[in-house]
């Protein structure tokens, strides 16, 4: 028989022994590789598992209001839509950007940009490519959301502001988070956020932003939505109360009108703001979606400077209304005495400088005491005062009295202003005090200068005999700082004798009089544009005069007190900036005694804050009783 | 042959073995694909199952020296199928693989496979000396070559890589000598260096199986492709941890992120929602089987039936390796399927088909 495969019992065993090492170790590397994956990584595979299927769209908390003294909405919300993209899947992203670039009438080049930017973030995190949703992007969204799985919509509140810039200096303006806020949030901001970036709004940001909650959906590999996880609802921002009052702000809003400068009316028993306008103002309507890098630079560059809130940030000579200063330096210091006289031809000669008077030319004022030239605010008198009390003491008075320093308001951003001196001279200019320099500061010229809030709580404090309340927006401030600055009864006095003058005796206020109440203050025109960048111009004629007023009532333990700062209006200030502060304090006055006729206005805005304050109806009347219910 | 061999003979706890890893593999596929549009799934599975079985009965009842004289024959047949492939074939996700036999499209390489077991068994079979020669070895391996360049063209990488193990296991069975092992593992080690060579592989490779391969080892390159697959069973294989997340509760499998995950990533579907314990009885479950066939091939009657069991275990082996080394991510996407577990008509036929030779060999081991 030959050889055939079929009786060949040769079986190879040791061989096929081998075959089941082979198959034993082959499993058991598996078995390794399983284990590696299944329990020794099996956290981050879990992670991813959840990052897979788990996607998170911010739910955004509404920014608390901010309500007037009384209740009324100054500043609150309207609900919108913001475009996200989803950037899980960058490939897809990258195919069907064109198309969405297009949907939504966006540029191609902006969304790349912006997706450049989100680079850095996860890329489980969405990005907002377009702050304010029309009406046709929703119907773009979704009727394309299955086949570009990569837009939601993002409900957000849009801060809604009172128009016409209405008191926006005070309330700022929320923006885009930068780089550096997100830095120093401690990753509680995002990238897209919207913060205070001035004003009240970013004073109590903290207050007023929210903590925003997060929908999470659970989506299948192709991006639709299958399922919804338990939603982190947002926590909404807590809402402010203002010390302003609407009616008064309005008052100084259209009294001010369209006149570069600013109006500052507080409540110097308090300290609190009643008033605060700048001009030129911005409306912060224009920023509360997204401002264009253009219209910022605008901004920005615009030589009236509209985003300088003049109230706490204008640093500029006070002219006249510092000779309150000088007075108060003279009666206390006694030097000269009291019945110090001076005579005035209208100009006088100093260290063999002519100082002129505002009057030289015109006429003179004769013989002057102190009452009679804060009346008339007399120059020459001043400058004699000054030449005797010498830099040290008027800096000193100058001083306590707040200027150089910040009141301490709550807005970021406030100025100090300058009160020189001989030391001050020295340490910064590094030059020596000239003695013709005091006779300019003691007229409020030369190089002091302050703003118009710390004019306001100085004239306010003095009337008050030297107690100087922390100036605050917030209602229920706690801890209101005061400063006590020991003026004698006898100065206090005479000083408030000679401002009641300056209205109701025929000073310089002579047309502001107001019957049946004790208006009283001081003018000033001040002939030096204080910006010190800007001082060159100055001396080319190109700007006229500030013109200053601070009035307030009652004559002594004033309620009110405010501010005016007209600036190159070429006029005094008694004329151009008078009137401001007699309409404010008028309307104060009209409002508490309930004067018939007078209607206390509605914001417009939003709806009553509580049940109990409802914003229509607060009348003079019940606000009467709320005065008296104080006393 | 004087009596025909009873059921006692048949090896039962190979096919207990066998329907444990079946009713795994239903298990899954039911929870993968229900509540999608690939529901049911597993009833269609379960009818290949049952059709696989009866064809393992049947061909274990055809005397398996008589499939054995005829192995030139198959030999042939399969080359002509695999050229008609190549001209009329069907052509699926970009490669031509399939034809029409009775309303169903059958993938020839899988039957390819089957005969390229049945004739390297009858050729190591009539090796008369206990050392493989050279001459032999290299005879061997060019006519395994032709059917692989064949499948290689359709193209499908994975069915022609196994014929390799094939060869291998055959030829070592078949008294490879230590040189010559020596030899082929240098010229291995070469050929997969080049593949994974790029200035090499891309006069070796279709742009395609480049990309896996490129995509294998750099998977963060590569977000959505073969890449993202194998991520995404990693993914899934991980998350599951030791005790699973459950029947049906796997969320990378039940949410879609596990590319076909009823097919060639079951194993992936099953390591999620069973977790570490389950993928223990899985792979237990196919050493065991492994194990039993080369348990049935030590105790054959003779050479041949020896070199058909092994075969078979060496086509299975090989798939299991395969498969599940790229559902941890050890090896690029092949397109292999793991046996007995992933849903699919021609590879399960294979499966049943190929231990239905083995039984053949089982019941005939004390037939003189």
């Amino acid at each position: 028989m030959s050889y055939s495969f079929r009786n060949d019992n040769r079986l190879p065993q040791a061989r096929l022994a081998v075959v089941s090492y082979v198959i034993v170790g082959m499993i058991g590397l598996l078995l390794i590789g399983f284990w590696k994956l299944q329990v020794i990584d099996s956290d981050k595979y879990s992670q991813w598992a959840d990052r897979n299927r788990i996607r998170s769209i911010p739910v955004i908390a509404p920014r608390g209001r901010m309500l007037d003294r009384d209740g009324r909405v100054l500043v609150d919300n309207y609900p919108s839509f913001s475009v996200l993209l989803l950037r899980d899947d960058p490939a897809l992203v990258m195919k069907e950007l064109p198309v969405i670039a297009e949907g939504l009438g966006v540029p191609l080049n902006d969304l790349a940009d912006q997706l450049d930017s989100a680079r850095e973030l996860p890329k489980f995190q969405p990005i907002v490519i377009k702050p304010e949703a029309s009406p046709a992007d929703v119907a773009f969204i979704e009727s394309h959301r299955s086949d570009i799985p990569l837009l939601e919509m993002l409900m957000v509140h849009r801060r809604r502001y009172l128009p016409k810039g209405f008191m926006a200096h005070a309330s700022g303006y929320v923006g885009e988070v930068s780089e550096k806020q997100i830095e120093d949030s401690n990753s509680k901001l995002r990238p897209g956020d919207f913060v205070g970036k001035t004003g009240l709004e970013r004073q109590y940001n903290d207050i007023l932003q929210g903590t925003d909650g997060m929908r999470r959906v659970i989506v299948n590999s192709v991006g639709k939505e299958v399922d919804r996880l338990p939603t982190q609802e947002a926590i909404p921002g807590k809402q402010i109360q203002l010390t302003i009052d609407y009616d008064l702000q309005q008052i100084a809003e259209q009294s001010l009108g369209a006149r570069p400068g600013a109006v500052v009316a507080l409540d110097p028993r308090t300290g609190e703001v009643l008033a605060m306008v700048s001009r030129p103002t911005p409306d912060p309507n224009d920023f509360a979606v997204r401002i264009s890098g253009k219209e910022w630079k605008e901004l920005n560059d615009d030589p009236l400077h509209p985003l300088l809130n003049r109230a706490i940030q204008a640093q500029l000579a006070p002219g006249s209304v510092f000779k309150i200063v000088t007075a108060t330096a003279m009666l206390e210091d006694k030097n000269p005495p009291e019945s110090f006289t001076s005579y005035c031809p209208g100009y006088a000669t100093f260290y063999g400088r002519q100082f002129k008077c505002w009057v030289f030319g015109k006429s003179s004022h004769g013989t002057v005491d102190l009452k009679k030239a804060i009346m008339e605010s007399c120059d020459i008198f001043f400058y004699n005062v000054g030449m005797r009390l010498g830099i040290d003491r008027l800096s000193y008075y100058g001083s306590h009295l707040g200027i150089g320093h910040k009141t301490g308001i709550d807005l970021p951003s406030e100025e100090a202003g300058l009160m020189p001196s001989a030391e001050w001279a020295e340490r910064v200019q590094h030059r020596k005090w000239y003695a013709g320099e005091t006779i300019s500061v003691s007229t409020g010229q030369g190089a002091v200068t302050t703003t118009p809030l710390q004019l306001a709580r100085m004239i306010g404090g003095i009337a008050s005999g030297g107690v100087f309340k922390q100036p605050h927006l917030l209602k229920d401030a706690q801890n209101v700082g005061e400063e006590r600055f020991a003026i004698s009864e006898s100065t206090t006095e005479k000083i408030t004798e000679a401002m009641y003058a300056v209205v109701n005796e025929g000073g310089t206020g002579g047309t502001l009089k107001l019957a049946g109440i004790e208006l009283s203050g001081k003018s000033g025109t001040a002939q030096v544009i204080g910006y010190a960048t800007r001082e060159r111009l100055g001396k080319q004629k190109k700007f006229e005069d500030n013109a200053w007023f601070v009035g307030y009532a009652p004559r002594r333990n004033p309620e009110i007190v405010v501010a005016v700062l007209v600036q190159e209006s070429g006029q005094h200030g008694g004329t151009a900036s008078g009137p401001v502060a007699r309409d404010i304090i008028k309307a104060y006055y009209d409002k508490k005694n309930g004067v018939p006729g007078q209607v206390t206005a509605q914001t417009g805005q939003g709806i009553p804050a509580t049940a109990g304050t409802a914003t229509a109806t607060i009348t003079p009347a019940a606000i009467k009783a709320k005065e008296l219910a104080q006393r | 042959m004087k009596d025909a061999p009873g059921t006692r003979d048949y090896d039962w706890w190979l096919i207990a073995i066998l329907l444990a890893i079946c009713t795994l593999g239903v298990i899954e596929i039911y929870s993968a694909t229900q509540g999608s549009s690939l529901a049911g799934m597993h009833t269609k599975q379960i009818r290949w199952l049952a059709f696989g079985f009866i064809l393992m009965f049947v061909l274990s009842r055809l005397d398996y020296h008589l499939i054995l004289d005829q192995a030139w024959v198959l030999y042939l047949i399969g080359i002509v199928a695999l050229v008609a492939v190549l001209i009329f074939g069907h052509t699926r996700f970009g490669a031509k693989r399939w034809l029409p036999l009775v309303g169903e499209l059958f993938q020839v390489s899988e039957l390819v496979k089957l005969i390229i077991i049945i004739w390297l068994a009858r050729f190591f079979a009539e090796v008369r000396t206990d050392e493989l020669s050279l001459r032999d070895l290299i005879k061997a391996g060019l006519l395994v070559g032709l059917p692989l360049g064949l499948i290689l063209k359709q193209p499908d990488l994975g069915t022609a890589l196994v014929l390799m193990p094939l060869l291998v296991v055959g030829a070592f069975l078949g008294g490879l000598q230590w040189q010559h092992a020596a030899v082929i593992t240098l010229a291995g080690a070469l050929l997969v260096g080049s593949v994974f060579y790029p200035p090499v592989s891309k006069h070796l490779l279709k742009p395609y199986q480049r990309e896996r391969i490129t995509s294998f080892l750099h998977p963060e390159e590569d977000a959505k492709g073969s890449g993202y697959q194998l991520l995404q069973s990693k993914i899934a294989v991980g998350s599951g941890g030791f005790w699973g997340k459950g029947f049906r509760n796997g969320t990378q499998n039940q949410l879609g992120y596990i590319p076909v995950r009823y097919s060639d990533f079951i194993m992936s579907a099953w390591a999620e929602e069973q977790g570490f314990k389950g993928v223990l009885i899985a792979l237990g479950l196919y050493m065991a089987l492994l194990l039993r066939l080369v348990q049935n091939a030590q105790r054959a009657k003779d050479r041949a039936g020896m070199f058909l069991v092994m075969g078979v275990a060496a086509a299975l082996g090989f798939h299991v390796l395969v498969n599940v080394a790229m559902v941890i991510g050890a090896m690029p996407v092949t397109g292999i399927p793991l046996p007995l577990m992933s849903y699919g008509g021609s590879a399960t036929l294979f499966v049943f088909l190929a231990i239905g030779l083995v039984m053949n060999v089982r019941i005939r081991r004390f037939v003189n």
